[in-house]
C-alpha cells in the first residue's frame, strides 16, 4: 500500500452528526478513551470499598455483623479481580492507551474505530455481568482472585454456585472486547505513524502500551481457555481440572483431572498480566519524569530494550507464583533463574528514571510528585520481588502477609501512583482545564505516606508469619498480640488513604467546570500529543494536514535553543539548537 | 546512548547494509508491514488465535498423561462400518480431505480477486463456505455417532472422561470456528458479487483467506494430536 496513506484515512473517518454519535456510540478514540476510563474508575471504587471491608474485618475482628467469613472471601476476590482486571488493564489500555496512541503517533484515530467502539461497550458488558454476581443467590465467587479449582467450583467455598460461573463468563467476555481493543491498539503503532514517526523516536508511553498489548493479545488466550475448561468443569461435570476427591464424607462426582493444569494456564496468562499493567506505567512515568525535570529521558533506547526484554522474558517466569504447588524442583530453579533474570532490565530502568532527575531542572509538581513517588514503591516493590522470586526464601514467606506487601507496593500501589501521576498530566489536555495543585499535593501526600503505612508493616507481619487470606487469625502461639494494633494502624491509614481519593475525585469533577484554563501545552511537553491544534483536541485530531516529525520526544534544554523544549513536529530550522536523533536517520523515508 | 546526527536539512541518507538496514528499514517512519490495516491486524488476530488453540491443545495433552484412566484407541473410536469392514478414521480422513480442499479454492479465489474477475471470486467462495459446511456436517454426524455410543463430556463407556471431554471441547471450539469462518466467506462473496470492493481492492478476499487457511491448518494439529496419537 502507498506510503501517503499512512494515518491518514480521512474518508474513512466517520463523522458524528447528533448527541449520541458523539458521546454514547461514539468512535472517536478519545471518546472512547473517556468511557473506558469512567469505567473503569467506577468499578475500581467499589473495588477500593471491598478493601475498606476486609481491613475493617481485619482491625475489628467480629465487631461488624455484616462481614462474616463468607462476605470476607467474596470481599478479597472481587477486591482482587476487579483491581487487576477491569480497573489496571482497562485504564492503562483501553483508557490511556485509546488516548494516547493515535495522539502521540500522529494519526487521526484508531485504524479501525468501529471496532474500538464495540470494544468498549462489551468490555462495559463484561463490568455488568461482574457485578452483577453480587446479586445472584450465593454472591460472588470467594475462590480468591487466582480462582484456583478445585475450591473454586466446590460446595462451601462462597459463590461456588451462580457466582464462579459469573465471574467466568464475565472474563472471557472481557477477553473479547480486550482482543478487539487490542487488535486496534497494535496495529495503530505498527502501522499508522505519521511522517517522521520512527519507530525509534516514539515516546515511551506508547511503547510501553504497545507491548503490554501484544503481551494481552498473547497472555489472555490461556485465561479464556482455563475460564472456558473450568466453566465446563462446573456446568457440564467434566474432569478438567478436578480429581476424585471426598468432599463432606461423600465421593464427588469428578475423576482424574489436574488442578496443576489450571495453575500453569492461569499463570501463564497471571504473570505476563503483572507487566500489561507495569509496561505502560513504566513509558508513561518515563514521559512525564522526562517532562517536569526538564531533561531528556536518560538512556532511551536501553529504555526500548528493557521494555521489550521485560515482556519478552514475561512468559517465562509465571511458576515462580506455584513454587508452593508442588513442583518438580528442577522447574522451581529455572524458574527462579528466568525471575532474577527479568531484574536486570526492570533494574536498568529505575537507575534510568533516577539518570534522569539527575542534574534535572526539576519542577515539582502534582504528575512529577506522584512519578517521583512511583520511583520509592516500586524500587521498594521489586526488591522484595527478588526475596520471593528464590524457591528457599519463597516457601516460608509465600502464604503470609510479606507476599500481600510485595504484590501491592509492585503492582498495586506503584501502578495506581502512575495512573494518578497521568491523569493529572493528561487531564488539561483531555478538558483543557487544569487540576487543583493545592488539593493535588493533599492528595498526593496523604496517598503516598498512607500507602507506605498501610503496606509496609505487612512485610514485617509477613516475617512473622502472620497467615495471609485468613477471616480471623484468633489466638496463637505465634502471633504476639501486637500484631492485633499494627493491624488496627494498618486499617486506619486505609481508610485514610480511601477517603482522600474522595478529595481527588472532587478535583476532577470541580476543575471539569472550574479549573483554570490550561492553553494547549501548560506543561511544555515536547509529544505530539500536546501541539494540537485545539485543546481539547476534536474529532480527527490534526486538523487538514498530519503532523509531520523531525525529532525524537524528548528534546528539553538542548542547548542554544530558544525555549527549552522542542516539540516533535518543529522542523529543524525553525530552531537554533541542535537537534537531536536516536539512530535511524537513514530511515526516513521523506 | 547511542545519539546520530541528522543530516543539517533533515533529508533522508541512503539505507545502510546488512541487519542494521534491515532495523532501520522496520522502524522507519512508514508502514512497518507494507500491507493493508485489515491484513496486519488479521495476522496479529490469527497469533493471538494461535495461542488459544496451543492452551486447548496442551490441556488436553496434559489430562491425557495425568488421567489414570486408559485412554481410548482413536483408530477404533473413530472407525467406520463401511461395505461390512470396520475402516479406521475413514470419516476423519474424508473431511480432512474436504477442509484441505477448500483451501485450495479459496487460495484460487484471492487469486482471481487481484485478476478482479469477481464473479469466480464470488463462486469460488461459495465453493470453499460449502466445503466448510459439509465439514461442519460430518462434524455432526460424529458427535451424534459418539453421543449414541454412550460418550459424554462428562463420561466415557470406553475409558477415561477426559476423552469426551477433550473432544467435544476442542473439535466444538474448532467447528465454532469453521461455522463463522462459513458466514464470514458468505458475506464477503456476497459483497464481492455485488461488486463493494471494486474500487477499494480485494485485499479483503485474502483477508478473508488468511482466517481460512489458519482455520485449515489448525485442523491438521487437531488431527495429528487428537486422532494419530
Amino acid at each position: 500500500m502507498a506510503y501517503v496513506a499512512i494515518a491518514d484515512r480521512e474518508a474513512e473517518l466517520h463523522e458524528p452528526k447528533t448527541f449520541i454519535g458523539k458521546y454514547i456510540w461514539s468512535q472517536d478514540h478519545k471518546v472512547i478513551a473517556i468511557q473506558y476510563s469512567l469505567i473503569a474508575i467506577g468499578v475500581g471504587l467499589v473495588a477500593l470499598v471491598l478493601s475498606g471491608m476486609m481491613r475493617l474485618q481485619l482491625a475489628f475482628p467480629n465487631e461488624f455483623a455484616f462481614i462474616d467469613p463468607h462476605n470476607y472471601y467474596q470481599f478479597v476476590t472481587m477486591h482482587g479481580m476487579i483491581m487487576v482486571i477491569y480497573l489496571l488493564t482497562a485504564l492503562f489500555l483501553g483508557g490511556f492507551g485509546n488516548y494516547l496512541i493515535p495522539l502521540m503517533c500522529g494519526a487521526r484515530d484508531m485504524v479501525f474505530p468501529y471496532m474500538n467502539m464495540l470494544s468498549v461497550w462489551v468490555y462495559l458488558l463484561s463490568v455488568i455481568i461482574l457485578m452483577a454476581s453480587f446479586f445472584v443467590p450465593g454472591g460472588p465467587t470467594g475462590a480468591g482472585w487466582t480462582l484456583y479449582p478445585p475450591q473454586a467450583i466446590m460446595e462451601g467455598t462462597p459463590g461456588s454456585d451462580g457466582g464462579i460461573v459469573l465471574m467466568l463468563v464475565s472474563l472471557v467476555v472481557f477477553i473479547v472486547a480486550f482482543t478487539m481493543g487490542g487488535l486496534n491498539y497494535v496495529t495503530t503503532v505498527l502501522q499508522a505513524r505519521c511522517r517522521g514517526m520512527t519507530l525509534m523516536r516514539m515516546p515511551l508511553s506508547v511503547w510501553g502500551i504497545f507491548i503490554a498489548t501484544i503481551l494481552g493479545l498473547l497472555a489472555f488466550p490461556a485465561l479464556l481457555v482455563s475460564g472456558i475448561m473450568m466453566a465446563f468443569d462446573k456446568l457440564l461435570g467434566t474432569s478438567f481440572f478436578m480429581p476424585a476427591m471426598i468432599s463432606v464424607g461423600e465421593p464427588n462426582a469428578y475423576d482424574g483431572g489436574t488442578p496443576v493444569l489450571f495453575q500453569h494456564l492461569f499463570w501463564f496468562f497471571g504473570h505476563p498480566e503483572v507487566y500489561i499493567v507495569a509496561l505502560p506505567a513504566f513509558g508513561m512515568v518515563s514521559d512525564i519524569l522526562s517532562a517536569h525535570a526538564r531533561k531528556n529521558i536518560f538512556g532511551y533506547r536501553m529504555m526500548v530494550w528493557a521494555i521489550v526484554a521485560i515482556g519478552a522474558l514475561s512468559f517465562v517466569v509465571w511458576a515462580h507464583h506455584m513454587y508452593v504447588s508442588g513442583m518438580n524442583p528442577y522447574f522451581g530453579f529455572f524458574f527462579a533463574t528466568t525471575t532474577l533474570i527479568i531484574a536486570v532490565p526492570t533494574a536498568i530502568k529505575v537507575y534510568n528514571w533516577v539518570l534522569t532527575l539527575w542534574q534535572g531542572n526539576i519542577r515539582l509538581t502534582v504528575p512529577m510528585l506522584f512519578a517521583i513517588g512511583f520511583i520509592f514503591t516500586f524500587t521498594h516493590g521489586g526488591l522484595t520481588g527478588l526475596f520471593l522470586g528464590n524457591v528457599a526464601v519463597d516457601m516460608p514467606l509465600s502464604d503470609t502477609y510479606f507476599v500481600v506487601g510485595h504484590f501491592h507496593m509492585v503492582m498495586g500501589v506503584s501502578p495506581v501512583l502512575v495512573l494518578m501521576a497521568a491523569i493529572y498530566h493528561w487531564y488539561p489536555k483531555v478538558t483543557g482545564r487544569m487540576l487543583d495543585e493545592t488539593l493535588g499535593k493533599l492528595h498526593f501526600w496523604l496517598t503516598f505516606l498512607g500507602t507506605y503505612s498501610i503496606y509496609l508493616p505487612m512485610h514485617y507481619l509477613g516475617f512473622l508469619g502472620v497467615p495471609r487470606r485468613y477471616f480471623a487469625t484468633g489466638v496463637t502461639e505465634f502471633i504476639p498480640e501486637s500484631v492485633q494494633s499494627v493491624n488496627v494502624g494498618i486499617t486506619v491509614a486505609a481508610l485514610i488513604v480511601a477517603a482522600v481519593q474522595v478529595v481527588f475525585l472532587f478535583n476532577l469533577f470541580w476543575s471539569y467546570f472550574r479549573g483554570k484554563p490550561a492553553g494547549h501545552n501548560p506543561w511544555e511537553c515536547t509529544t505530539l500529543e500536546w501541539q494540537t491544534p485545539q485543546t481539547p483536541p476534536v474529532h480527527g485530531n490534526w486538523g487538514k494536514e498530519l503532523p509531520v516529525v523531525y525529532r525524537w520526544a524528548y528534546d528539553y534544554s538542548v542547548p542554544g535553543a530558544v525555549d527549552d523544549f522542542i516539540p516533535q513536529n518543529k522542523p529543524n530550522d525553525e530552531t537554533t539548537g541542535e537537534p537531536h536523533e536516536t539512530g535511524d536517520a537513514e530511515g526516513l523515508h521523506s | 546512548m547511542a545519539q546520530e546526527e541528522l543530516s543539517p536539512d533533515g533529508t533522508a541518507v541512503a539505507l545502510r547494509d546488512g541487519w542494521d538496514g534491515v532495523v532501520a528499514d522496520w522502524s522507519a517512519d512508514k508502514q512497518a508491514f507494507s500491507v493493508p490495516w485489515g491484513k496486519a491486524m488479521m495476522w496479529i488476530f490469527l497469533l493471538s488465535d494461535t495461542f488459544i488453540f496451543s492452551c486447548f491443545l496442551t490441556g488436553y495433552m496434559t489430562v491425557r498423561i495425568s488421567t489414570t484412566e486408559p485412554w481410548p484407541i482413536p483408530s477404533e473410536v473413530f472407525a467406520l462400518n463401511l461395505f461390512g469392514q470396520d475402516i479406521p478414521l475413514i470419516l476423519i480422513a474424508i473431511m480432512t480431505f474436504i477442509l484441505i480442499s477448500s483451501s485450495g479454492t479459496m487460495a484460487m479465489a484471492v487469486n482471481f480477486g487481484y485478476a478482479r474477475e469477481r464473479k469466480k471470486v464470488a463462486i469460488l467462495m461459495v465453493i470453499t463456505a460449502l466445503f466448510g459446511a459439509s465439514f461442519v456436517g460430518m462434524q455432526v454426524f460424529e458427535w451424534s455417532k459418539l453421543i449414541e455410543e454412550g460418550v459424554r463430556p462428562w463420561s466415557n463407556p470406553m475409558g477415561a472422561a477426559q476423552f469426551g471431554s477433550s473432544f467435544f471441547m476442542i473439535t466444538g471450539f474448532h467447528g465454532l470456528h469453521v461455522s463463522v469462518g462459513v458466514i464470514y466467506l458468505l458475506t464477503v462473496a456476497f459483497k464481492v458479487n455485488r461488486g463493494d470492493y471494486e474500487e477499494r481492492g480485494y485485499e479483503i478476499v485474502e483477508i478473508t483467506g488468511l482466517y481460512w487457511h489458519f482455520v485449515d491448518l489448525v485442523w491438521v494439529f487437531i488431527f495429528a494430536l487428537f486422532y494419530l496419537w
